[in-house]
């Protein structure tokens, strides 16, 4: 099976997946095709994809590929 | 007195006001209930972020405010200002402040770049470097820097919308270890001036807006207080206290003794 890095550790790739799906898989919140949440809150997420960022406009239209480096960042606390 | 005073004196940032001079960074907080609770004691409107992996936990995610920074600012009407804490070069830099742009949806950034992880101190080549990129991609730079005039005079030329010198390292507590240089840069800059880092106790807060500041950010002289809510409200006062002060025009200091009461009509006694 085909794998990516998923923040940095591997992880399983099915075919036809997404950045959109993997932002669900992570967060745990389904993702419209304008990329904002479909619980209607504020997602609070960037991705990048091998070094690139995603805009969130594209997360439905951007697939992901075999060995693609995908980071998916939040706030966390900081000075 | 004091409501009025803090209400009709805002710091205006990039256009935006806000209504307390007091910025609160989020680092350092053992709890997300105890961090929120001394963010509304301080009556900040503006706190920072870091960028880092979502991950279950690190309070991550927009979801509720028991769960997620974000959720937590968004509920108590907290601007967010995120920082490229961690990075060591602009390319780092610019690449943080843009992740943060596409999460948050602010273009404002509090622009950090360290030289090194022992001092924590400010890049100044990396720093300039990376103010230059961010201002032209749009960004509302936060830039914190070393305490030197020449080099914050520069940021501003280049466009920063505020300059954040340091008083002291990051996290020393150690106060502002030189007056002269926040007062040499206050006098010439003519975009705000943001107090950032090695405050300890409210009275290092008072002093820089003495000194002539606009607001004073810090995190952990709060978020690892022993009381951190009662501290939070102590440098709420500080701060006031101090930008009251500072507008008052303290009294000329003196070698000599000057007697308040006057000595005429003293009874004979």
């Amino acid at each position: 099976m085909s794998t990516i890095r998923l923040n940095g550790a591997a992880a399983p790739l099915a075919a036809g997946t997404t950045v959109a799906d993997l932002v669900t898989a992570v967060t745990g919140r389904a993702i419209l095709a304008t990329g904002q949440p479909a619980d209607g809150g504020r997602i609070g997420v960037a991705v990048a994809r091998n070094a690139d960022i995603v805009p969130r406009s594209q997360w439905s239209l951007t697939a992901v590929e075999t060995d693609d480096d995908v980071e998916i960042v939040t706030a966390v606390q900081g000075g | 007195m004091t409501e009025t005073i803090t209400t009709t004196d805002a710091l205006v940032i990039d256009g935006v006001a806000l209504g307390s001079r007091l910025i609160m960074g989020t680092g350092g907080a053992p709890s997300l209930d105890g961090l929120g609770a001394a963010l509304v004691a301080s009556g900040t409107e503006l706190t920072t972020v870091a960028m880092r992996r979502y991950a279950a936990g690190n309070g991550g995610g927009g979801g509720d405010a028991g769960t997620s920074l974000f959720g937590l600012l968004l509920e108590n009407n907290i601007r967010v200002l995120p920082n490229t804490a961690g990075c060591f070069t602009a390319r780092e830099a610019v690449m943080t402040a843009e992740l943060a742009r596409e999460a948050l949806e602010t273009d404002w950034v509090k622009l950090e770049v360290i030289a090194d992880e022992h001092t924590l101190l400010p890049d100044a080549v990396e720093l300039v470097e990376a103010t230059e990129q961010l201002v032209n991609r749009g960004f509302k730079v936060f830039a914190y820097t070393n305490d030197d005039p020449v080099l914050a005079l520069r940021l501003e030329q280049l466009g920063a919308a505020a300059v954040m010198p340091l008083g002291a390292p990051i996290g020393t507590g150690l106060g502002i270890l030189n007056p002269h240089n926040i007062e040499l840069i206050v006098s010439r800059a003519g975009v705000p001036v943001v107090l950032d880092a090695g405050i300890g106790t409210a009275s290092d807060a008072a002093l820089a807006m003495e000194l002539g500041c606009d607001a004073v950010l810090l995190a952990t002289a709060v978020t690892r207080a022993q009381d951190p809510v009662r501290m939070a409200e102590a440098f709420k006062h500080a701060v006031i206290g101090g930008r009251l002060a500072a507008q008052a025009g303290r009294i000329p200091k003196r070698a000599h003794a000057l007697a308040s009461s006057a000595m005429e009509g003293r009874p004979d006694l």
